[in-house]
């Protein structure tokens, strides 16, 4: 088909807004709030301008937008260094112990911030009572202060979070604000604004210098001109086809609207990414997505087979047997493998028993604590999975009256929660050259392998279980860095090749090829020759559900199957240059999707390089069943060349800092 | 499941530029018909039901009905989010009610100073673990 491109000549000229800043902060999550908050009292006596760009409102970005009924990760008591024995485990061995620990002795000032701010959290009182975060405050101690938190788990507490994403932003709204009057720039906090493309330095193909996008309301390109950056948007959701393909393709378990931006963006320059064969895959209350976390640790509910069977210890001798020491504690993949066995063997549904956690706690407690308990347990899913609610009031499901079904979702790709696909970034210095990590560390802590690009989150690789105060502290950990990157650059001043507008034109070709052909069809839907983005996202979720070891292959993928995927995922690269978009909301859409496709040819290709079954549960590889320490126990680095738009493969080693 | 808008009670936010739904929906989904003055979602099938646009709507007309892909019909859950407070009140499909209250903030909202009372930047400090807010020293493994 004729190559299309975009002169402007069938679609109206955006106007095109130039910003310079110093530090550019691409996200709006807990990340780059975290980012924000510390990067501005560092930044502003100094005159450095901070800036952020946020694709929707920052009191509700990301993946904390609903609110969450817990911090998954505050150390309290517990030692950083067995907080990095838990996220290995959970990991199956494999990740950078530089970045995990210096998140660990970080995270907890995050949470006292939280706090301080007014996040409500839950409380332990003296005579060993548990009250909320309100009732909390009024006759207990703040985390600070020595107030004890209510422990779900050795490294979860419980909060009321409904407004956590809110209070957090206005942290970070008002440290932007006075960085803004300090600096006295006209505006330096931009919502609704998508950026799609980072272009690089004119003099350095490896330095970031622009991060070029959309308003998705108005008829405004931007272009934001920075000494450093940092790209915090999230993980990637929908790039396989979901369990509910009707409405119900919404009610995804991660935000919806992740879309890899994350990832696409910084390959494209050609940063390096680390274990994106590594994806998520919860095993949630079906359809609903709500949360199971407190009901294993908190309401300690079980989960059985449809025979009232302990799946994982049923299973357990045999997964040891496969599977060797990394059976020994079933993590959060290995359970997902004994569940499917049950599945497949057809003892489902697998049911998360409710009703027998609320019959052991009738034994030790009054009606009044039940009612208590009760209550608990709606706002577990109140607070953070509402769907979950809806659905079990259609369903006439009252939990201590009935169990409720459990299901391994689609497959999530992200690096803050269970999972560390990512960025490959540099480590803190001193545990770096403590230990000799010479090929984790070139200069700036969380920095990409590309100059002046930072990340944090979703974004930064090999470090899972951050959750959203992880998140938070690590964007902190690379707000401050970047100060120090701008110091360290003052006279650095950012050059593109081209002028703005060849950048804009590119990014408003969906647009173009709208307009140029929409009338040639009696029905705009329809017509040969583009391609509307939900179609593409369509055909998208199909190759990576049936070739990359989506849920109807039990996750079942090989050499074979992935070579016949990516070939046709090289055909809807070609024809994504032929997305057509009717509006700025589309237009959002034909970005999104194509961060996805690029997102999810790292996940096939990753998948691809590991010739092994490194995490069973999540996915398998029938022609390499087994995990291969002897080979695989190492970090699997990507690249695309950015010369010749090949992908490049590199084995890491990984190396223990924290003994077993 | 996705938001819809109830016509009775919407009033598009009075002709301002944006709806109040319009502004916090993280995924772009409520557009304001200028015809009808009325809000609606676009793009149900990318709705998470975050409730994001039901709480903030001043008139309360924007509601989540199940997703029909695998929701029986009959239930809702309504909140009424105040200053402090979240009430949530569920409607099961078998008619019967619960309602809980919880809180959702311990401080005013706007209240936040996020630099008061902290020192000046010591930036011997800017090269190493610790964030400003830090007191003593962290440890290295």
């Amino acid at each position: 088909m004729e190559k299309e491109t975009c002169t402007f000549s069938y679609c109206a000229e955006p106007e095109i807004i130039e910003v310079e800043t110093d530090i550019l902060l691409i996200g709006g999550g807990m990340a780059a709030c975290g980012a924000a908050f510390e990067a501005c009292y560092w930044a502003t006596p100094k005159g450095i301008k901070v800036t952020m760009v946020d694709k929707a409102a920052t009191d509700r970005s990301g993946a904390v937008a609903m609110g969450l009924s817990a911090i998954n990760t505050y150390m309290g008591e517990n030692d950083p260094a067995d907080y990095v024995r838990y996220v290995r485990g959970d990991l199956m061995g494999i990740i950078r112990e530089d970045l995990v620990y210096d998140l660990g002795r970080h995270v907890d000032d995050s949470v006292h911030l939280f706090e301080e701010w007014g996040l409500p959290i839950w409380k332990t009182l003296e005579d060993g009572k548990k009250v909320d975060g309100a009732e909390g405050l009024k006759v207990g101690k703040r985390l600070k202060d020595g107030g004890k938190p209510v422990r779900s788990g050795r490294w979860q507490i419980m909060i009321n979070g409904e407004s956590y994403k809110v209070i957090v932003a206005e942290a970070a709204k008002k440290a932007l604000e006075y960085n803004r009057q300090a600096t006295g720039v006209e505006q330096n906090h931009f919502e609704r604004v998508f950026i799609v493309k980072l272009v690089p330095d004119k003099n350095n193909p490896n330095r970031v210098a622009a991060a070029v996008g959309f308003s998705v309301r108005e008829h405004k390109a931007y272009v934001f001109k920075a000494k450093c950056m940092l790209i915090a948007g999230g993980g990637c959701v929908n790039v396989f086809r979901p369990r509910s393909i009707g409405e119900g393709m919404g009610r995804t378990w991660f935000a919806v609207w992740n879309s890899g931006s994350t990832y696409a963006m910084p390959a494209q320059l050609g940063a390096k990414m680390v274990l994106m064969e590594n994806r998520f895959v919860p095993a949630r209350f079906k359809d609903g997505y709500g949360p199971v976390g407190a009901w294993f640790l908190f309401f300690k509910a079980k989960a059985t087979n449809a025979l009232g069977e302990d799946y994982c210890a049923k299973h357990h001798e045999a997964l040891k047997q496969q599977y060797g020491k990394y059976a020994e504690v079933l993590g959060t993949a290995l359970r997902n493998d004994a569940m499917m066995r049950e599945m497949k063997a057809g003892f489902g549904p697998i049911w998360m028993r409710t009703d027998l956690a609320f019959e052991e706690a009738k034994k030790h407690m009054d009606a009044k604590e039940l009612k208590h308990l009760e209550a608990e347990a709606w706002e577990d899913f109140l607070d953070m999975t509402i769907a979950q609610a809806g659905l079990w009031a259609a369903n006439n499901i009252r939990p201590e009256e009935k169990p409720s079904e459990l299901m391994p979702s689609e497959p999530y790709l992200l690096g803050s929660h269970a999972g560390c696909a990512g960025l490959w970034c540099s480590g803190p210095e001193d545990i770096c050259k403590k230990h000799g990590l010479d090929e984790y560390f070139w200069g700036y802590n969380r920095m990409t392998t590309v100059d002046g690009l930072f990340t944090a989150g979703d974004g930064c690789g090999a470090s899972g279980h951050k959750f959203s105060s992880g998140s938070h502290a690590e964007g902190r950990i690379a707000g401050k860095e970047m100060v120090r990157y701008v110091l360290d650059h003052m006279d650095y001043k950012p050059e593109i090749e081209k002028p703005a507008k060849e950048y804009v034109a590119e990014i408003f070709l969906p647009f173009e090829i709208y307009e140029k052909y929409k009338n040639y069809t009696t029905d705009p839907q329809v017509n040969p020759h583009y391609i509307r983005p939900r179609l593409l996202q369509m055909r998208l979720m199909k190759i990576m559900d049936e070739y990359v070891a989506g849920t109807s292959y039990w996750y079942m993928t090989s050499k074979t199957m992935l070579e016949e995927g990516l070939r046709q995922l090289e055909l809807l690269k070609e024809d994504a240059v032929r997305m057509a978009a009717a509006d700025h909301h589309e237009l959002m859409r034909c970005w999104e999707n194509y961060h996805r496709i690029l997102t999810g040819e790292a996940h096939a290709r990753h998948i691809l390089f590991r010739e092994e079954t490194r995490y069973p549960g999540y996915y398998y590889r029938g022609d390499f069943p087994n995990i291969d320490d002897e080979n695989w126990k190492c970090f699997t680095v990507s690249r695309i060349n950015p010369e010749t738009g090949q992908w490049e493969f590199e084995k890491v080693p990984y190396k223990q800092i924290i003994p077993d | 499941m996705p938001s819809y808008v109830i016509n009775e009670k919407c009033d598009g936010c009075k002709g301002q530029e944006r709806t109040a739904c319009m502004y916090i929906c993280p995924n772009d989904l409520m557009k304001l018909d200028r015809d009808r003055m009325k809000a609606y979602n676009q793009e149900p099938e990318q709705c998470w039901e975050c409730y994001n646009c039901v709480k903030i709507c001043p008139q309360q007309a924007v509601e989540v009905r199940g997703y029909q892909d695998f929701c029986p019909m009959g239930a809702n859950v309504i909140p009424l989010r105040g200053t402090d407070a979240i009430m949530w009140t569920i409607k099961f499909r078998d008619g019967s009610l619960k309602r809980f209250k919880f809180p959702i903030r311990t401080t005013p909202e706007g209240s936040i100073e996020p630099y008061a009372g902290r020192p000046e930047p010591d930036y011997n400090k800017l090269k190493g673990p610790g964030f400003f807010t830090h007191e003593s020293e962290l440890p290295t493994p």
